[in-house]
């Protein structure tokens, strides 16, 4: 019975696990990101990613304007728009803040082609410019079997159509907002600090009483931590608060002055080494086409 | 010294609110507002689009009155019913919502299906460029719809979670996010029928 039972048991996980192989094969897998041309179905020569490397770079340079070539062999079944939504959205091409970031992606087995835009793009490089260059750009010199031309000829409509829009000054990076708002944390933690040097002069104890409670209550409540863990952040913070009470007693402002010096911008395309995106943001703008 | 730790207190009441999701709740709401703000300005280009579209149609097909007409009542419906921030939680006007919208892209996939009879429209550079923005237009409402669709269950799901289920019962009393669900008429494909 209970061999039976196992039995039953196993083949009703084995039909899971091949379920979830076959969920997950639908969804086709972002590739890495390896510079401005990632020719992943060998469709192009290397005089060709050499030029097209070179002429998006000073584009990039020039306009911060980033564009980004992807080729690849098959969808595998996968929806041209979302796996070109997906790709934008883990490489994020395009300036942080500006959001002008473009990529041309090539399906070749699918015989189709994508043009997926930045939101900071879609006035200037619109549905109907990027249909237009799909259409009478690249698909002619596709159906003729000469992919580099197109894609030099595509991304030259591109450039020429983008160029002007942004200047590499305007891109200073604004400043990120963080959503965890650790800032107004960290000002929250400096003022208990205070609040430690004034109970010192009181009496030691309540300070480390007050550390031990405060940490327990900001573990479970920030971090989620429960069980024996909370039990072992009684003590840690009841050090914490002797050690900061005799911080803010002894050195006064000392702590309000040792700032948040960590940034969290991203930084953006480095020409030394790789490439990456700046953070751009994309809503689905661009079209489709095929040859 | 009195006065340094009542305001020690509210400091550490602050820190308190912030931990219970007090801020972090509100964000998330304003959050959902926004994605449907989005939601919303990509269905209303789709309908600012379809009067170019059914003018060119017409150019060329004109005995298709009945096709054309269905697309232009299904407008008319679908700019009818607008939700306003505080809609977005009943349950009834979403599903109104999503029916009129979802009749509207219906009409239009069986008026792409007709255009096929005729290679003269299908040609037809102004066409050509009218079906490029009908096309990426359908594809920002889809991923806007799914960027609402997440901000609401990020939010639905933190109202749920403690300690912020307390902070909501007892001090924001926000309600639950419908979700944006496609409309079953919409999602079936077409017929086509040379006949």
């Amino acid at each position: 019975m209970s061999v039976r039972g196992g039995g039953t048991a196993s083949i009703l996980v084995l039909c899971l696990l091949l379920l979830c192989n076959a969920v997950q094969s639908l969804a086709l897998d972002v590739p890495d990101l390896k510079g401005r041309v990632n020719d992943y179905a060998t469709l192009l020569s290397p005089a060709t990613e050499a030029s097209l490397e070179s002429v998006l770079e000073s584009l990039e340079s020039s306009d911060s304007t980033q564009i980004v070539v992807l080729t690849i062999k098959s969808l595998q079944g996968d929806s041209l728009e979302q796996f070109s939504l997906r790709v934008v959205e883990d490489w994020k091409i395009g300036q942080q803040g500006l959001d002008n970031g473009v990529l041309l992606l090539v399906a070749r087995d699918d015989r189709k082609i994508r043009i997926e835009v930045g939101y900071g793009l879609e006035g200037t490089l619109t549905d109907l410019t990027t249909g237009r260059i799909i259409r009478n750009v690249i698909s002619p010199k596709f159906r003729q079997g000469d992919f580099n031309q197109g894609i030099i000829d595509g991304i030259g409509a591109i450039v020429a159509t983008v160029r002007g829009e942004f200047t590499a000054d305007a891109s200073g990076r604004p400043a990120s907002s963080s959503r965890a708002d650790p800032g107004g944390l960290l000002t929250s933690l400096i003022f208990i600090f205070f609040i430690f040097g004034s109970l010192l002069r009181r009496s030691k104890l309540a300070a480390a009483a007050a550390g031990g409670t405060l940490s327990l209550l900001l573990g479970f409540l920030l971090f989620g931590i429960t069980g024996l863990a909370l039990l072992f952040l009684i003590p840690i913070g009841a050090i914490g608060g002797l050690a900061a009470a005799t911080l803010a007693g002894s050195a006064g402002g000392a702590v309000s002055r040792t700032g948040y010096g960590g940034g969290f911008g991203r930084s953006s395309g480095g020409f030394g080494g790789g490439f990456s995106g700046g953070g751009g943001g994309f809503g689905g703008g661009g079209a489709s086409g095929g040859w | 010294m009195k006065v340094f730790s009542r305001i020690g207190f509210l400091l550490v009441l602050s820190l308190l609110f912030s931990g219970c999701g007090y801020n972090s709740l509100q964000m998330k709401e304003e959050q959902v507002f926004k994605a449907w703000a989005d939601v919303e300005a990509t269905l209303q280009r789709r309908a600012d689009l379809i009067p170019n579209l059914v003018a060119t149609v017409k150019g060329y097909a004109s005995h298709e009155r009945e096709t054309l007409e269905a697309v232009v009542n299904a407008r008319a419906k679908a700019t009818s019913v607008q939700l306003k921030p505080e809609d977005l939680s009943n349950q009834a006007a979403m599903q109104q919502l999503a029916a009129a919208q979802g009749g509207l892209t219906s009409a239009l996939s069986r008026l792409m299906v007709v255009v096929e009879r005729y290679p003269d429209l299908k040609a037809n550079q102004n066409f050509l460029d009218l079906q490029n923005q009908l096309e990426g237009t359908e594809n920002r409402i889809n991923v806007a719809r799914q960027r609402y669709n997440a901000a609401v269950e990020d939010f639905n799901g933190s109202i749920r979670r403690f300690p912020q289920s307390l902070t909501n019962s007892l001090l924001l009393k926000l309600d639950r996010k419908e979700y944006y669900k496609a409309d079953e008429s919409a999602q079936m494909a077409p017929q086509v029928n040379f006949n």
